[in-house]
């Protein structure tokens, strides 16, 4: 009802409520005969009473005046004039007012209570999705952080008691740490990049299973124990598309899948492109998800109920962003077999020049 | 063993120790200035063999101090840098920067770029074969072999080729490569590059796929690179 409200401009709901009151009026007109001028009131009242539930006080009010002369003018005898033949009549026709008027400003405040506990509502869900931004925010950044602070505490001075198999450890703990937060200092970035609106593509011919490969060798370079096949037609036609961006959502996918599957399990990439549209499939044979999560997991910040801790929760929404930048969409499907599908469908222009003329 | 002097134009203390204990400890000799203004001081004072030059820099920026540089500075520059994006990459390599590496790097890879830009402002005009790795070019026959087997390439795939391995290390940007091997009417045909590398890599990398030796720098170009020794 507020949405009607929000929807419809006040000379709309003017007229609206004014026909409303003159369709009613003229039917207990027209049955005059049957019904007591009295009951008239009633009904007009009633009409008044809608009319307040799904407008604005300004439309109420002239709802109530108008209703107030119609009742005097054509109802209250003698008819056809606002003069008012006997006592009784005129206190019911004050009274009529200032019901209809107690009525609209009722119900406006009513409206305005409700409003701002939508308000409290909303500030209350902004304040919780902060925190939960701020809670895996300083547990991402500061994990790595503290890991690094302690480990070069130890190294400076508890040296002497450490064997150099607890100097090595330590030094790989440092240098885990570190890529680990510029992994996530490079989300928060692209992040910031795509909130800021400023996001432009810069689109060239990219050949896909080139971006394809140099996204697998940026993951493979995590030493990972999955299997990833990549299963690109040779053929496929060079696509206008802004390659960083691209080899960043194949990229987030895989690692993705990467982070949330066994050891064991593995992980296909499949690109084709027809009539001037890229599919890019990433899908691997573990869990899935979790059904009716589905619909969140690209929300920024958006962790699934049981996981494991690490990660920020961005790399899914930046896919999102950065596909929707480029001007596709990305949707996510259980499959039957077990395991996830991402898909990606990419409006793009293509070229043929693979098979140019060698000189 | 070389002694190659270094100059490091950096603001950051961290950055400068950190480039500092590694470089000497690979037997680079180091000079350091912390802004533009000391920066291109010290290197008219005392020319170095290479500069490592940040963009970020307190009284001038960057990419200006490299301008300046360039009028008269003609041995290695590299950019090392934070900013990551395309553009101000592409403006340093065409403002006459050698090579680029962003922030954070490893040392390692940085270790490999300073060798492989020194090594480069060391060839010789005169020289007429390229080695790198298992792969030679001999610039006066014009003829490519990989372990010393015989590839055969058409002319564009060859000159496109020697342009690179001429420039072993540095990155040539797309536009570069079209003007150079195409063309000037050809610098926005970008798919024309994408094909003959393609090509090139179908023939001389073990797994087109996984190039070794030609390396996609994503946005800006290509980089041609030897297996390390």
């Amino acid at each position: 009802m507020d949405l009607f409200i929000n929807k419809v401009s006040k000379a709309t709901q003017v007229l609206i409520s004014c026909s409303l009151v003159c369709f009613i009026s003229a039917l207990c007109y027209s049955m005059s005969k049957y019904l007591d001028y009295k009951i008239v009131a009633f009904i007009l009242l009633l009409t008044v009473s809608i009319v307040a539930v799904l407008f604005d006080i300004i439309p109420v009010f002239i709802t109530a005046i108008l209703s107030a002369l119609i009742w005097d003018y054509f109802f209250i005898p003698p008819h056809f004039t606002l003069q008012v033949g006997s006592t009784e009549d005129s206190i019911l026709l004050l009274m009529y007012f200032v019901i209809a008027l107690v009525n609209a400003a009722l119900t406006y405040k009513i409206r305005q209570i409700e409003k701002i506990g939508r308000a409290k509502e909303e500030k209350a869900n902004t304040v919780k999705l902060y925190d939960t931004l701020l809670n895996s925010l300083s547990h991402e950044l500061r994990t790595p952080i503290a890991t690094i602070i302690g480990a070069t505490d130890n190294l400076q001075s508890n040296n002497h008691n450490l064997t150099d198999k607890n100097k090595e450890e330590l030094i790989t703990e440092i240098s885990k740490a570190s890529f680990r937060l510029n992994q996530q200092v490079e989300n928060l970035l692209s992040m910031s990049r795509l909130e800021s609106g400023f996001l432009q593509p810069k689109k060239d011919w990219c050949d896909i299973i080139e971006v394809v490969y140099d996204a697998v060798k940026r993951i493979e370079e995590n030493n990972i124990s999955q299997k990833i096949t990549i299963n690109v037609n040779p053929d496929i036609p060079f696509c206008k598309l802004d390659k960083a961006m691209m080899e960043q959502i194949i990229y987030n996918l895989v690692n993705n899948a990467v982070q949330y599957t066994k050891e064991d399990n593995r992980i296909d990439i499949i690109a084709h492109c027809h009539a001037d549209v890229l599919e890019l499939i990433v899908e691997d044979n573990g869990k899935g998800f979790p059904e009716d999560e589905i619909s969140n997991v690209f929300n920024k910040f958006y962790r699934l109920r049981n996981t494991k801790t690490g990660g920020t929760g961005l790399g899914l929404s930046i896919v999102k962003g950065f596909t929707e930048a480029l001007g596709g969409t990305v949707y996510l499907q259980n499959l039957k077999t077990g395991g996830a599908r991402f898909t990606i469908h990419i409006p793009v222009q293509t070229s043929n020049l693979k098979n140019i003329k060698n000189e | 063993m070389n002694k190659a002097e270094i100059l490091i134009i950096d603001d950051e203390a961290q950055i400068r120790k950190l480039l500092e204990i590694t470089l000497q400890s690979n037997n680079y000799t180091v000079n350091q200035a912390d802004n533009a203004k000391n920066g291109l001081i010290t290197a008219e004072n005392h020319p170095p063999d290479m500069i490592i030059l940040d963009l970020g820099l307190p009284d001038d920026d960057g990419q200006s101090v490299l301008k300046k540089l360039r009028e008269w500075y003609t041995n290695p520059v590299l950019i090392l840098s934070v900013k990551n994006n395309e553009e101000d990459i592409i403006s340093a390599l065409d403002n006459g920067a050698n090579d680029y590496l962003v922030k954070p790097f490893r040392t390692g890879e940085l270790l490999a770029r300073i060798r492989s830009a020194l090594r480069n402002s060391a060839v010789e005009e005169g020289d007429t074969t390229i080695t790198c790795g298992e792969i030679s070019i001999d610039l006066e026959a014009r003829t490519i072999k990989k372990n010393n087997e015989s590839i055969k390439l058409t002319a564009t795939e060859y000159r496109l080729l020697s342009l690179l391995a001429k420039n072993e290390g540095k990155v040539l940007t797309h536009q570069y490569l079209l003007r150079e091997v195409w063309g000037p009417g050809y610098i926005n045909q970008s798919q024309y590059l994408r094909v003959f590398i393609a090509q090139l890599r179908k023939k001389i990398e073990t797994d087109a796929n996984r190039p070794e030796y030609i390396i996609t720098e994503s946005g800006i170009g290509y980089r041609f690179i030897s297996k390390e020794e």
